[in-house]
């Protein structure tokens, strides 16, 4: 029982303090504003990763502001982008994207933000422990492992934005030929039949000049 | 495996540990990244998955009271609908869950999944034209795995378990690997398509130009024999 209420104790005193990231992928519509907000400690390190992989130039504002309104982060019309931070301050942080530049195109924006430190696996995992050779080549592997996946991440990104360039091209060149045939036959018969028209009602004047 | 040789607590019995598990959800929501919602808004999220993948998402709503200026916690008769859909459009969860809740699906086909989340309030004086704040956190793959869960369920030491999270993040990237190979050939059929199209396209326009100006020229002379103008 004593462990039982122990177990429980130190669980929730684990959760409180260590928290982990949230990566997503959303729509912005046009002319639009979308924030997201964090309450963040003193001292705790934030990084924030932005890819725009949909829409027009693939471009977005992004700012970011500190619990004073401060702005920590100011970019106009990137691609895409890392920030990192260290909270001077406790309070709600603010990281927003704008597509008001827009007039017509939505964007799909992706975000990456992570802070603070890494759970421990198990809630009797502490850091103050020292480690066997073998733990500690696990927590090597584990840590490589993750910028593995992180890269994997990266060109899953990439290779969207670069299909959704690919399928756009691909739709463009379907309507500009179906609409290029269609102008073709107009203005092709279109010509014979004006120039008949002409010589149809000066038929008289014609012969007459000549 | 050997035994574990560190001095690590006994794991409670499974009713017990059932108790520590709902404790651990409910503190696991204290907070997360969180937005403003309006009333008849929906707000989507874009996950691109491989298959066989589960995603646990969570998310919390607050209620901001005017009265006392500030954010209220979760109130009665507040709902969120929570609805997936799959790469081919198809609704894979469609719920509506409460003012606090907690969703999980495992995705079937590798893709673009979409998470669409709108309230559905019963009492929509509540809102009062003001904004709901919502909680989300959504954990992919290996992240979406409870170690401690694992752990107590297969009695694994802890050299085990991180042992087993090695495993199950080396089978994430693999399955992320499989569908990296199927998202490039799909890329490349587009662009085969395209290239395709283009060179087919240049050919028949070419010969359309072709056949018009022929038939014009014929056509015309003809007219002008007779109009006796030629």
């Amino acid at each position: 029982m004593l462990q039982l209420g122990l177990s429980c104790l130190l669980l929730l005193l684990l959760h409180v303090c260590v928290v982990f990231g949230t990566e997503l992928s959303f729509e912005l519509p046009d002319n639009d504003k979308q924030c997201f907000y964090e309450e963040l400690e003193k001292d705790v390190k934030f990084d924030i990763d932005f890819q725009v992989i949909a829409g027009g130039n693939y471009d977005v504002d992004c700012f970011v502001t500190d619990p004073q309104n401060n702005v920590l982060y100011n970019e106009k019309k990137k691609q895409y982008d890392s920030f990192s931070h260290t909270t001077t301050m406790k309070g709600e942080y603010k990281v927003c994207f704008s597509n008001e530049f827009s007039t017509f195109t939505h964007k799909v924006v992706y975000l990456d933000f992570r802070h603070g430190d890494e759970e421990p696996l198990l809630q009797s995992m502490t850091r103050s422990t020292a480690l066997t050779q073998l733990e500690s080549s696990c927590v090597a592997i584990h840590e490589i492992l993750k910028v593995v996946a992180d890269s994997q991440t990266w060109y899953r990104l990439r290779e969207a934005h670069d299909r959704t360039k690919a399928e756009h091209l691909l739709e463009r060149v379907t309507y500009w030929s179906i609409g290029e045939t269609v102008l073709l036959f107009v203005i092709g018969i279109g010509q014979v039949m004006m120039l008949r028209s002409f010589f149809a009602d000066k038929k008289g004047s014609v012969l007459a000049a000549t | 495996l050997p035994a574990s040789s560190g001095g690590h607590a006994d794991w409670p019995e499974p009713g017990e540990s059932l108790r520590v598990l709902l404790l651990n959800f409910l503190c696991s929501s204290v907070s997360s990244l969180y937005f403003h919602i309006g009333e008849t808004e929906k707000k989507c999220f874009i996950e691109e998955i491989p298959d066989e993948t589960m995603i646990i998402g969570n998310y919390r709503t607050q209620l901001y009271d005017k009265q006392r200026e500030e954010y209220l916690q979760a109130t009665q008769g507040l709902g969120m609908y929570v609805e997936v859909k799959d790469p081919d459009e198809k609704v894979i969860l469609s719920r509506q869950y409460g003012s606090e809740g907690r969703f999980t699906f495992t995705s079937h086909t590798p893709g673009e999944h979409q998470i669409c989340l709108h309230s559905n309030s019963s009492k929509f004086s509540l809102f009062a034209g003001g904004m709901l704040r919502v909680h989300l956190d959504i954990q992919v793959g290996e992240h979406a795995n409870n170690y401690a869960e694992i752990a107590a369920k297969d009695k694994l030491t802890e050299l085990q378990l991180r042992v087993r999270q090695l495993v199950e993040q080396v089978d994430q990237i693999q399955k992320e690997q499989n569908y990296q190979r199927y998202r490039e050939e799909r890329f490349r059929q587009t662009s085969e398509s395209t290239n395709q199209r283009v060179l087919w396209w240049s050919i028949v326009q070419t010969l359309i130009l072709v056949a018009i100006g022929i038939w014009q020229m014929r056509h015309l002379k003809s007219f002008f024999e007779a109009k006796k103008l030629v």
